[in-house]
């Protein structure tokens, strides 16, 4: 049973990521590698200011705003500097490595005995692992109403259209340049925040955290979109969240097959790549027509 | 005669081509667009015709001449600033419009064009009506379909849907790149109909690229021809309506 509400916490704190990949990934239409260094960014930022005794919240906030300033960086390099997104999120990234090592004063830092939000008074109150439930949800349900309420405001349609169509939006008075920085700022602030929360709650922040974030980050959304299929924006926003528990139901059950921790990234790449298939591989199949044959032949 | 609204003066731009040589495109153009003008553009590939179009809505920045509208000098000003007052329709259908929004979500776009983009709820319910009242005057089924997205109408569609997101604010200056060029005979009828009742009965102001001598004859009142640059045929009026497809074949023949 705790080992279910271990996942399900897991994949709330995890589904932030999620959150913020979508923003770049799915709305501006491109994969933003900077998360790779913002998620171990924000860990770093966070855990060093808490182990310097700063208010964990505090720190957290301080951790997404470290994160927006890479994806400033990592704006200002693809609109203003012309180089192309996936070069811009790389530089980032690797300059990022240097960064979390000086922040951190070492590869790692770990929280031992200190105040995180995971650890107050009212969460020892909690049956084990409730406390990443607790805390995912309101996480959450924040991070998705902000997100639903902005991208239905007049600028979040002018962001939208601007990932839909730069051509369109600049046309008609968007400046799709601003909207690109603004969505990677927001992104990796989401990204980073997330950070702060997954290293409270393992207890460390390590510099070789990011490898592999946006694949993790990848299959919420994608595991997300292939089981619920088409969907409005604010309930693919939901579906993400659903999506992260799933994929970390999946790795579970991959971990009580025998596999090693070792195996974790390679793991999480096929996952996501055969999630990534599902709509070729039914194709191939013809999974769906199959399914519905019976009906449909009948009709 | 109509106060000038957009005046040319001595426009010429200079850009690099692929192996870095400067050539240039326009050379020394002037042009006058009076209120109310609506111009029909004919001209070979390569005469300047979209650059003439980037020059004016500012994608291109002349090299040197200046741009006056209103006797305001905007040679320098940006193409997103003029994205406030020039409207633009291109060939390509997929240019104009956002495909995974819907027509309703794209045309509250076109309608916030001269606002900011606040953090302020859309309310796209309050401006329905006014959509299927709109949508319904194109008559090719469009407000049947304000809540599906963009994507997966058609091509017709789709360019009429971006015409009308060009004009539902109606801009100073409009311009059309081939805007039916790449639609079916048929449909391409029905949307230049559309264009020219719009355009009259709004007194907009408008040049349109085309490569269809017939509807350079028939719509607009002034029909100007480009060629190496330069505004080489310039009918107003009477003399616009006395021209004929022949005169103008036998005026190509000539280069």
């Amino acid at each position: 049973m705790s080992i279910l509400v271990s996942a399900i916490g897991q994949g709330l704190i995890w589904a932030v990521l999620g959150l913020g990949l979508f923003l770049t990934f799915r709305i501006l239409n491109f994969a933003d590698m900077s998360v790779e260094g913002t998620f171990p960014l924000g860990a770093a930022t966070a855990v060093a200011l808490i182990h310097n005794g700063v208010n964990p919240y505090l720190a957290m906030l301080a951790a997404a705003g470290a994160g927006a300033l890479a994806g400033l960086v990592t704006g200002l390099l693809y609109t203003k500097g012309k180089i192309p997104i996936l070069l811009a999120g790389i530089l980032t990234m690797t300059a990022i490595f240097s960064i979390n090592l000086r922040i951190l004063n070492g590869a790692n830092l770990s929280l031992l005995n200190q105040k995180t939000v995971l650890n107050s008074h009212f969460m020892q109150q909690l049956p084990p692992f409730f406390n990443t439930v607790f805390v995912g949800m309101i996480v959450l349900a924040v991070i998705i109403g902000g997100l639903i309420y902005l991208l239905q405001t007049n600028f979040g349609q002018a962001f939208i259209a601007t990932g839909n169509n730069p051509t369109m939006a600049q046309s008609f008075g968007i400046n799709s340049d601003s909207m690109t920085i603004f969505g990677l700022m927001l992104s990796n602030a989401l990204i980073a925040f997330g950070g702060a929360l997954i290293a409270q709650n393992n207890g460390y922040a390590d510099v070789n955290m990011g490898i592999g974030i946006i694949v993790i980050a990848l299959a919420s959304i994608i595991i997300g979109e292939v089981a619920f299929g088409d969907l409005s924006l604010n309930f693919r926003l939901i579906a993400i969240a659903v999506g992260s528990i799933f994929y970390r139901f999946v790795l579970l059950l991959v971990l009580q097959l025998g596999f090693n921790p070792n195996d974790l990234n390679l793991l999480s790449a096929i996952v996501l790549a055969l999630a990534l298939l599902t709509p070729k591989l039914q194709h191939i199949f013809k999974i769906k027509n199959v399914l519905k044959g019976s009906v449909t032949r009948h009709e | 005669m109509n106060k000038p609204l957009i005046t040319l003066t001595d426009v010429s731009t200079t850009v690099q081509n692929s192996t870095g040589t400067s050539i240039n495109i326009l050379k020394k153009l002037n042009l006058t667009i009076n209120e109310g003008d609506f111009i029909t553009v004919l001209g070979s590939n390569g005469a300047g015709k979209s650059t003439l179009f980037n020059v004016i809505a500012g994608g291109i920045k002349a090299t040197t001449g200046t741009i006056k509208l209103n006797n305001r000098d905007i040679t320098h000003e940006s193409e997103l600033k003029r994205t406030k007052y020039i409207s633009r329709v291109f060939q390509d259908p997929k240019l104009g419009t956002a495909p995974r929004m819907t027509v309703a979500e794209n045309l509250l776009l076109a309608l916030n064009r001269r606002h900011s983009f606040s953090l302020m709820p859309r309310h796209l319910n309050k401006h329905l009506a006014e959509f299927t009242q709109i949508t319904k005057q194109m008559g090719n089924g469009l407000d049947q379909r304000l809540q599906t997205s963009v994507g997966s109408l058609s091509g017709g569609q789709r360019q009429a849907l971006s015409f009308l997101m060009a004009t539902i604010q109606k801009p100073e200056l409009l311009l059309l790149d081939e805007h039916t060029a790449a639609l079916d005979p048929k449909t391409s009828a029905q949307l230049m109909h559309l264009t020219n009742e719009k355009v009259t009965s709004n007194a907009q102001t408008a040049l349109m690229i085309t490569h269809n001598l017939e509807d350079a004859l028939t719509y607009g009142n002034r029909l100007i021809v480009l060629h190496d640059g330069q505004i080489t045929l310039d009918v107003t009026g009477t003399a616009k309506e006395q021209l004929t497809k022949d005169d103008l074949l036998n005026y190509f023949a000539s280069y």
